[in-house]
């Protein structure tokens, strides 16, 4: 339907009868560079004034190297954990009928609407040793809040819809007549599930785990509740970033929120390289 | 297919052929259990925090719920929290459209890296959204001097507040409406165009209202987040009692008087707009599934 | 096509609607941005326990300056850990006063940004010192670890609570009073001394960004077996929390801490505002304001304006200087507190 150019000469843009293109990519880029580019570029700036090598020895200081080992390490945990039970979710959500299944499926995405200062005080009162949660935890000497274990919780709280969300239309999407040739041919049910259903879903699994990941490596609010925030044990990156503000040490601050900018921006990449070979093996995304 | 072959084709194949329930769902107690561990997994981890903070609300009763939003100073937060969603979500909604148009009508080159850039608040850490507005536009940033000469406060005031939330809630619009766009083509604005509209009338008449559920789902969760907004918000905030503190500030604020009530008082103003969130976009989901369902895949 | 008369009222009405949004929200926005110029406006940038304090002094100084002049001045108060409240004044929010819990803090201010005059200490009465403060420790209802002195503190079974030294003043007294107190022990053997920090530091299961955060993790969450702490903010727990279920214990010694004031002249100049600034400073050493000070139990200048109720609960404590053992503030940030300081030395061999 497009109008196909006669030589293929390639050229910035396909024509189009569409009018407003100038327009609107003039505006969309003119209010990325002024909101998002520019002050991303002031923060790179002032960071490469460290150099790379000034960079790398922020980055190795073993405190730093530990809060974004916690906050790196912890969030991968979440993700994953995030994907293994949001997976069961969305199946759950999407193949079974059972009462109340609309409702837990509007609960799923509580985290995208509550605030994160909100969700953090009421995770932390939770599961505080001397909280609902957290007395039962302490009688099975688990020590939930002010550890790395109330990070992980945090992260998961905040993880979770995503995990779901991107797998859930999926499941949708599947074709039931596969399952059932897969069936007729003689697979048992788990045979079918590992062999035929799992495999299309591996793509949307990874971008909600990405996605998972990327948001809990740079979270702040929920987690400064509940975390003990203690050096080397429970300190994340970014409260870092923000104890270093305290000390006037911007050179710092920018250097971490550098490192952990490069990392946001190769797990976005990750994301679009899966959806890219999931187009081709698979023909959606 | 699967009407086709009915038993009375094939009766003696019938076991064969038609398999039974067991073998395209799992067995009764496997489905039992996976929605058992379903359930619990986001009781735990969502509902009772949920739960807490009007448990905690209204640990002391009514009386002392409501003098939680007695004081002025919680006034001033929900006064600057709405003039803070006020502008920041017709600014992103007005940006998310005209991303959305550029990038869903139009093929052009570089179209995936300018998709990934518009992406990139997602997934930049509240704090360091924070900072970077403090290195533009700080005493020691990169227009300190300027905007000292010239009298004009950004930050610790509300414009740095307004941009912060600007910012996280960046990709919410267009992120929706990109996928949601480009399924519906151009076919229809083409025709539009054909019969003589302008680009504008095409754009409200034909665009518009085939977005329209799409617009509204995207503005109720850029909404959510612009007044919910915490991280961020609190390295521009500087904390000014009555002046310079958003709800979510609030809440933190009186959590660090003692005042536990109030806060979660305060939260659970917050929690009901999550609430009334939710409740606004699964209404959407069921009602409008297919004018969404583009969107939802991506 | 019978859709399209509905759809085009419904676009019609979505871009009313957010016509409506937009102009509503640049109106409220102007609203705000134009606050009652008629009135003067001061903001005191303070630390993190002061919050109850300045609501008082506050309401005070407006009274008085208003039946002293007719002017009625609001007094803003901002409040957090003293180093990040310090970081809003290097960035730019305009105080007029700075208000913070240690010294250092607003030398910072005046190297980083020159909107403070280098001799601030000078320029108030007491080395800029309308009140002090000391260090005593919260313990749990009947003091169950039998905690007396800061010597118990390295005790194995024992969890200090202590907000972090790098971004709150109280956690740079705590520090610089367990230092202190070693040092002192230990005929002032500097090395012995950071070790016996470094034994305290072990013992911290929690580290909150401010001495408030500490409060609440000790008190409301339950963590800990001591909680060192401002002496103000050790009775304000008693008073918040209720009597049974803490105890106050009073070291022996414990070290002279000194929350300092200081006007911010580039940012009072700019506004216009220095007049009604250096009198809310003048105002905090008035009889008036000392007795507040007293009544929210720190230490003021002038026991005789105070109520002596309030000063009887003031225990006697032999206190001792950190500058007289430590040298210059400046060398005292630096050897403890700055990067590769004492504090960080410490993390690492810990852990």
């Amino acid at each position: 339907m497009a109008v196909a150019s006669v030589r293929p000469k390639r050229r910035f843009r396909q024509p189009s009868v569409i009018p407003g293109f100038g327009l609107t990519l003039g505006y969309t880029l003119t209010v990325l560079s002024l909101i998002v580019l520019f002050p991303l570029a002031a923060l790179v700036v002032r960071a490469s004034g460290l150099g790379l090598s000034g960079i790398w020895e922020v980055a190795t200081d073993p405190r730093v190297f530990s809060a974004l080992r916690v906050s790196f390490g912890v969030s991968l945990i979440a993700a994953l954990t995030a994907s293994v039970f949001g997976s069961i979710v969305a199946w759950v959500l999407t193949r079974y009928d059972f009462p109340g299944r609309r409702i837990i499926d509007a609960v799923v995405d509580l985290p995208f609407a509550l605030p994160t200062a909100v969700a953090g005080i009421a995770l932390a009162s939770l599961y505080a040793p001397n909280g609902l949660i957290g007395a039962q935890l302490a009688k099975v000497g688990i020590e939930a809040a002010y550890t790395p274990v109330g990070i992980f919780i945090a992260m998961v709280f905040i993880g979770l819809p995503f995990a779901v969300r991107t797998v859930q239309p999926l499941i949708a999407e599947i074709d039931r007549e596969v399952e059932e040739a897969s069936a007729i041919l003689g697979s048992t049910r788990l045979g079918t599930l590992t062999k035929v259903v799992l495999p299309p879903l591996i793509p949307a699994v990874l971008t909600g785990f990405a996605l998972a990941f990327a948001r809990g490596v740079g979270e702040y609010g929920s987690i400064i509740f509940i975390a003990g925030n203690l050096p080397y044990v429970s300190e994340i990156a970014p409260l870092l970033i923000v104890i270093k503000l305290s000390e006037f040490d911007y050179a710092g601050a920018c250097a971490i929120a550098t490192i952990m900018l490069a990392i946001s921006f190769t797990t976005l990449l990750f994301i679009n390289l899966i959806q890219a070979w999931s187009r081709r093996r698979f023909g959606y995304v | 297919m699967s009407e086709a072959i009915t038993p009375s084709d094939f009766p003696v194949a019938d076991a064969g052929l038609r398999p039974p329930a067991s073998v395209v769902t799992e067995k009764g107690w496997v489905r039992a259990l996976l929605i058992a561990v379903a359930i619990i997994f986001l009781a735990l981890f969502l509902v009772l925090p949920l739960v807490t903070v009007f448990v905690q609300a209204f640990a002391k009763g009514l009386q002392a719920y409501l003098a939680a939003f007695a004081e002025p100073d919680a006034h001033a937060a929900i006064r600057l929290t709405l003039v803070t969603a006020a502008i920041a979500v017709p600014f992103n909604l007005v940006f998310g459209v005209a991303a959305a148009w550029a990038i869903a009508k139009f093929q052009f080159w570089g179209r995936d890296l300018l998709v990934t850039l518009i992406d990139l608040p997602f997934s930049v850490s509240p704090v360091v959204s924070g900072l970077i507005y403090v290195l533009v536009f700080g005493s020691q940033g990169i227009l300190g001097p300027w905007l000292l000469a010239h009298d004009v406060q950004i930050i610790f005031a509300v414009p740095g507040i307004v941009l912060a939330t600007i910012f996280v809630t960046f990709p919410f619009v267009a992120r929706q409406l990109i996928p949601l766009m480009q399924e519906q083509g151009t076919a229809e604005e083409e025709a539009a165009l054909t019969l003589g509209a302008s680009g504008w009338h095409a754009f409200r008449t034909v665009t518009l209202p085939n977005i329209r559920w799409g617009l509204l789902y995207a503005v109720l969760l850029c909404n959510a987040r612009a007044m919910g907004e915490f991280g961020a918000v609190s390295v521009v905030s500087g904390h000014i009692r009555g002046l310079t503190n958003t709800l979510p500030l609030h809440v933190e604020i009186l959590y660090n008087e003692y005042n536990f009530v109030a806060a979660f008082a305060v939260a659970s103003l917050l929690a009901g707009l999550a609430l009334v969130t939710l409740v606004i976009k699964s209404v959407l989901e069921w009602r409008y599934a297919g004018d969404l369902a583009a969107s939802a895949r991506h | 096509m019978q859709t399209s008369g509905y759809r085009r009222r419904a676009a019609l009405l979505a871009t009313r609607r957010a016509a409506l949004i937009t102009a509503t929200g640049l109106a409220l926005g102007l609203a705000q941005a134009g606050p009652a110029l008629a009135d003067t406006e001061l903001l005191n940038v303070s630390y993190d326990p002061t919050r109850e304090l300045y609501k008082d002094i506050n309401a005070a100084f407006t009274e008085e300056w208003k039946a002293k002049t007719g002017e009625t001045v609001t007094v803003r108060a901002a409040h957090g850990g003293s180093g990040a409240q310090a970081r809003t004044v290097i960035d730019g929010i305009p105080a007029d006063v700075v208000t913070l819990g240690i010294p250092s803090d607003i030398d910072s201010i005046a190297r980083l940004t020159k909107k403070i005059d280098p001799d601030w200490r000078n320029k108030q009465p007491n080395g800029a010192l309308p009140y002090t403060s000391t260090v005593v420790f919260l313990v749990r209802k009947g003091n169950p670890k039998g905690i007396k002195d800061w010597g118990d503190l390295v005790k194995p079974d024992i969890k200090v609570i202590t907000p972090n030294p790098k971004t709150s003043a109280g956690g740079r007294w705590n520090f610089l009073a367990a230092w202190g107190y070693a040092y002192e022990q230990n005929n002032k053997d500097a090395e012995k001394a950071n070790a016996f920090v470094g034994q305290v530091f072990k013992n911290v299961p929690v580290l909150d960004t401010g001495a408030r955060g500490s409060t609440v993790t000790f008190a409301q969450r339950g963590l800990g077996d001591v909680l060192p702490t401002w002496e103000n903010e050790a009775f304000l727990v008693f008073d918040e929390f209720g009597k049974d279920k803490f105890d106050i214990v009073v070291p022996p010694t414990s070290i002279y801490a000194e929350p300092p004031v200081a006007l911010v002249d580039a940012n009072v100049d700019k506004k216009g505002t220095r007049k009604q600034a250096e009198a809310y400073l003048q105002f905090l050493y008035s009889d008036k304001a000392q007795a507040i000070f007293a009544k929210h139990h720190y230490r003021p200048l002038k026991r005789e304006a105070a109520k002596k109720e309030d000063i009887a609960l003031l225990p006697e404590i032999k206190l001792f200087k950190i500058e007289d053992f430590q040298g210059s503030w400046d060398d005292i940030q630096k050897k403890n507190f700055d990067n590769g300081g004492l504090f960080d030395q410490l993390g690492k061999q810990g852990h």
